[in-house]
């Protein structure tokens, strides 16, 4: 890394500690505590635990001699995972600018996130990292950081499979296989195959909501339910629109869950756990829609919209009205690209429509000409149509079911975002509640010590000192949430740059699948055309 | 070579350089009588095209000249000839179909009108689309009346018509005048008498085989090209729907970008680039297969019609032929007009052996260059999808190979998406 070199050689007099410092944030890739992004800091990948890299930090501090990093000790990881993505910056030395303007260990936004612990609900694998800190320095954090990559995208995969038609008419649903394979410990065995049916899922995603979203974490949210689509399902039509239906909704559930375990406190969950492992599970009623629990969540659903209108929050915050702003703008954006991905599906189905009759009418015309070599050539060119036609008709899935369905995907975590946003702001709302409450009880109590009556003055006191408590924890809850979406959107950033890598390579995978089928399927044909005498 | 395209004041002129006309092949072997359209000029809904002639026959005042014309004027010259008694023996060239600038004009409109709710490279680009469509429609009608051309000073007959001479030479205006009431009437009463002669073709009962045969096959393969040449339309049309879409991909992964400033806006750059190449691609196999393929057949739907015009012609003649044995018949039986039924039949009789006399040669040369220009199209055809293939392929590998390296461990490279 020579640009670390012209670093440490370009900086303003700081102190040693702060280049190195300075030099670790850079290596452990950041994930969120930016200001403002004005830089790609969430360029740099790798699932480093916050809380690790507070440890690394931390760390630091103590042992500066430890965390003298040069460009010779970091050497190349030897992993290999591709789904690794490492992303270089274009401007390293911009970043390291700027690396060296956030480390400020003085700032008022650095002390909570030094001085809290790890969160008791989330379980992440830091315990390995605290343990192996000593580690951390004699090798890069990257590897480190892929090391947990690892952990968590390959040793862990799951496939949801062989739908299943179970019952008759409308009671009928479909079931399907949920295979688990995986070396991590917190399973019971390395291979779990269950079946689980869609209300299965949504039940599951349901509890997880319940537990997780109001903490500011971006639970997955669950795909959608189709009624007229299971409608179709249900009444036994195998035709193809309902085979593509089970088949779209199979891959939906199976990128589910994938994302689900990929969330580092969402894997250790005892419910995800039970989801994938146990054999039977209790059937999730309450995610029906028109059950009382369905209902429930419609109305809760309205009284949330309603009070989002009320709370006027005085944001202190700039990084949140930022980042609300672009999730906002995103949200427009990804929708109207969405909208242009599923009009190419459309387009290119059309062309294998158009492309298969082309080759009927080709072959009536070989038929009719009397020239015979001709004939020969038209009826030719009309089997190469149709072979081309089956190749638009694999392009137009891989449109489908990469691009499509993770815009789609997209579309509903980014609603996900925007909750976990607005939990926020319930939370100061219920915060500033308390507040007045408080003041309300102490203005009481003022009142009450001219009034002389001594057993009503001690409850106004114990009132005082309830809601003194109530502020502190609603303090606490709101740093608590404003800290875990820090983290949540940083991880998210860098998630999706990864999901969307992995997606474009796969799709120019199939681009170049078909090109070779086709210039296989022409040059086969060019010599009948050149035989034409 | 490429022809060139730019806009003057509101209008559009194209110049080509020549481009070998694939429709109908060999048409400008004789050095005698040489005729190209270098350059076309399209004014508002006019389009002047440039006849050039290069010529030896002394029939002609100069050696070289230039006139322009219009493409009513190609329709009159076309009708001369078709009305033309001596011509009825031989395949006419099928006029070329009118320009039809609709779809580039309601584009240019819509580029008018959303020009302030545009940014300047949104504006740019579509520009640069609505000049390319322009092109491909230039580039199409430029090569249809070139080849209507070409087809009249290639026939040895027709080459020698006094109004095709006067098409190329005279250098005013032909005064065409735009067909009066009557002469619609007219146009119209011939086309109702044209589908009777079809079942005068069907019905008529023919002794010679050679036109037996050619009348089956006509009948059946005009039905099948039609049908063909509008399907090849269709798939011609969903490719440009295909380059259509990639384009709006592209434009809103550039648009997201915009809004974007973490480590996500180049990536979405990127593959914002990535869907304008391919863009570009699926536009570039949309019209070459329209020019070799739909293009080819189109014309050959025409010139198929041209050939059964000449059945009808002849069957017509075959029928007048009857009608004249019979009425000599009755003439002989009456002892009235003998002379002059004999001289009817006599003419009658002339007139269908020279019809079939140079029918035959003209469907069996029709037959011929039938067959070349199919192969010569759909080799070109062939070639071009191949190489549109391996370039697509090659362009895929590439941004694949760029997007895989940068997973692939280049740690300890302080790497630039730049070099890419």
């Amino acid at each position: 890394m020579s640009c670390m070199k012209r670093l440490c050689h370009e900086t303003r007099s700081h102190d040693r500690l702060r280049r190195t410092l300075a030099v670790c944030l850079r290596l452990s890739r950041r994930l969120l505590l930016k200001m403002s992004e004005e830089r790609d800091a969430a360029a740099l990948s790798g699932s480093a635990q916050t809380e690790g890299e507070e440890d690394l930090f931390v760390s630091a501090m103590e042992s500066p001699e430890a965390a003298r990093l040069s460009a010779e000790d970091i050497s190349p990881s030897s992993n290999g995972p591709k789904a690794e993505p490492m992303l270089l910056d274009d401007d390293p030395d911009d970043l390291f600018a700027e690396a060296t303007e956030e480390v400020s260990l003085d700032s008022p936004e650095r002390q909570p996130i030094l001085s809290d612990g790890p969160s008791p609900v989330i379980t992440p694998v830091t315990p390995v990292m605290i343990s192996s800190r000593a580690d951390v320095f004699d090798r890069s954090p990257d590897q480190d950081e892929d090391e947990e990559e690892n952990r968590d995208t390959f040793d862990i995969q799951i496939s949801v499979s062989d739908p299943e038609k179970v019952g008759d008419g409308m009671n009928a649903y479909m079931v399907y296989k949920v295979l688990t394979k995986t070396s991590l410990s917190i399973f019971s065995r390395d291979e779990v195959c269950v079946k689980r049916r869609f209300s299965d899922f949504l039940g599951l995603h349901s509890k997880l909501a319940s537990k997780y979203m109001h903490m500011g974490y971006i639970v997955p949210p669950a795909p959608e339910k189709s009624i007229v689509g299971m409608t179709k399902v249900k009444v036994g039509k195998e035709d193809l629109s309902s085979v593509e239906f089970v088949e779209k909704r199979r891959s939906a559930l199976e990128r589910y869950l994938l994302r689900t375990v990929k969330h580092p406190a969402l894997l250790k969950d005892p419910d995800v756990l039970q989801f994938l492992e146990s054999s039977e599970l209790p059937r999730a009623v309450s995610t029906q829609a028109l059950s009382g629990a369905g209902i429930l969540r419609m109305v809760n659903k309205a009284a949330d919209a309603v009070n989002k209108m009320t709370i006027k929050m005085n944001e202190s915050d700039a990084w949140f009205e930022e980042k609300q702003q672009q999730f906002e703008n995103l949200d427009v954006q990804l929708r109207k690209l969405h909208a242009s991905v599923e009009s190419l599906v459309c387009h290119r189905k059309e062309l294998s429509v158009n492309t298969a009759s082309f080759a009927k009418s080709a072959a009536m015309l070989g038929n009719s000409e009397d020239h015979t070599a001709l004939s020969r050539a038209l009826s030719q060119l009309a089997e190469v149509e149709e072979k081309i036609d089956q190749l638009h008709q694999d392009q137009a899935c891989a449109d489908f079911y990469l691009i499509s369905e993770l815009l789609g995907d997209y579309v509903r975590l980014i609603t996900a975002v925007k909750g976990v946003f607005d939990q926020r702001m319930k939370t100061w709302a219920k915060c500033q509640d308390a507040q007045v409450m408080l003041q309300r009880k102490r203005e009481a109590e003022a009142k009450l010590q001219h009034a002389n009556k001594p057993d009503k003055l001690q409850q106004a006191k114990d009132e005082i000192r309830e809601w003194e408590g109530k502020v502190q924890q609603g303090e606490r809850d709101f740093e608590q949430i404003s800290k875990n979406i820090r983290r949540e959107v940083g991880r998210f950033e860098k998630d999706r740059v990864k999901d969307f890598r992995v997606v474009i390579i796969k799709y120019l995978e199939s681009l170049v699948h078909t090109q070779q089928q086709m210039i296989k399927y022409w040059e086969a044909f060019l010599p009948e055309a050149k035989a034409i005498a | 070579p490429h022809p060139r395209c730019f806009q003057e004041s509101g209008s559009w002129f194209l110049t080509t350089t020549p481009l070998v006309r694939s429709v109908s092949v060999d048409l400008n072997n004789d050095a005698s009588l040489v005729i190209d359209i270098p350059d076309a000029l399209c004014e508002r809904d006019k389009v002047k095209f440039t006849v050039h002639t290069k010529t030896t026959l002394s029939s002609f005042q100069k050696p070289e000249f230039s006139v322009p014309r219009q493409h009513e004027e190609f329709i009159w010259l076309h009708d001369t000839i078709v009305e033309t008694e001596e011509y009825a023996g031989l395949i006419i060239p099928p006029a070329p179909p009118k320009p039809d600038f609709e779809g580039p004009r309601e584009k240019m409109h819509k580029l008018g009108e959303g020009e302030s709710s545009m940014t300047k490279e949104e504006y740019a680009k579509m520009k640069q689309e609505l000049e390319a469509e322009y092109l491909a429609v230039f580039k199409k009608t430029v090569q249809v009346h070139e080849v209507f051309l070409q087809r009249l000073s290639s026939h040895p007959i027709f080459r020698k018509d006094r109004n095709f001479q006067i098409f190329l030479e005279y250098d005013q205006d032909l005064s065409v005048r735009r067909k009066n009431a009557k002469e619609m009437f007219g146009g119209f009463f011939k086309n109702m008498v044209k589908s009777a002669d079809e079942v005068l073709i069907s019905g008529v009962k023919e002794v010679d085989e050679f036109f037996e045969q050619e009348k089956t096959f006509l009948l059946d393969y005009s039905s099948k090209i039609k049908d063909a040449s509008a399907k090849a339309e269709k798939m011609t049309r969903s490719h440009k729907n295909v380059a259509d879409d990639y384009n709006h991909i592209s434009g809103a992964l550039n648009s997201t970008a915009a809004d974007n400033n973490t480590a996500f806006k180049k990536h979405l750059e990127k593959y914002a680039e990535v869907f304008e190449k391919l863009r570009k691609l699926e536009d570039r196999v949309a019209s070459d297969q329209e020019l070799k393929l739909t293009e080819l057949l189109r014309y050959y739907t025409r010139d198929i019609q041209a050939a059964k015009d000449l059945l009808y012609r002849r069957a017509r003649a075959l029928a007048d032929n009857e009608n004249s044995n019979k009425a000599l018949d009755k003439a002989r039986l009456k002892g009235k007009d003998i002379a002059q039924a004999e001289e009817n039949q006599k003419q009658c009789l002339q007139k269908f052996d020279k019809l079939s006399e140079s029918g035959k040669k003209e469907l069996t040369s029709f037959k011929a260059r039938r067959v070349v220009a199919f192969r010569k199209n759909l080799i070109e055809m062939t070639e071009l999808e191949i190489k549109h293939a391996k370039v697509r392929r090659l362009k895929c590998c590439v941004y694949h190979y760029m997007f895989t390296r940068q997973c692939s461990g280049s740690h300890g490279k302080p790497g630039n998406m730049r070099e890419f």
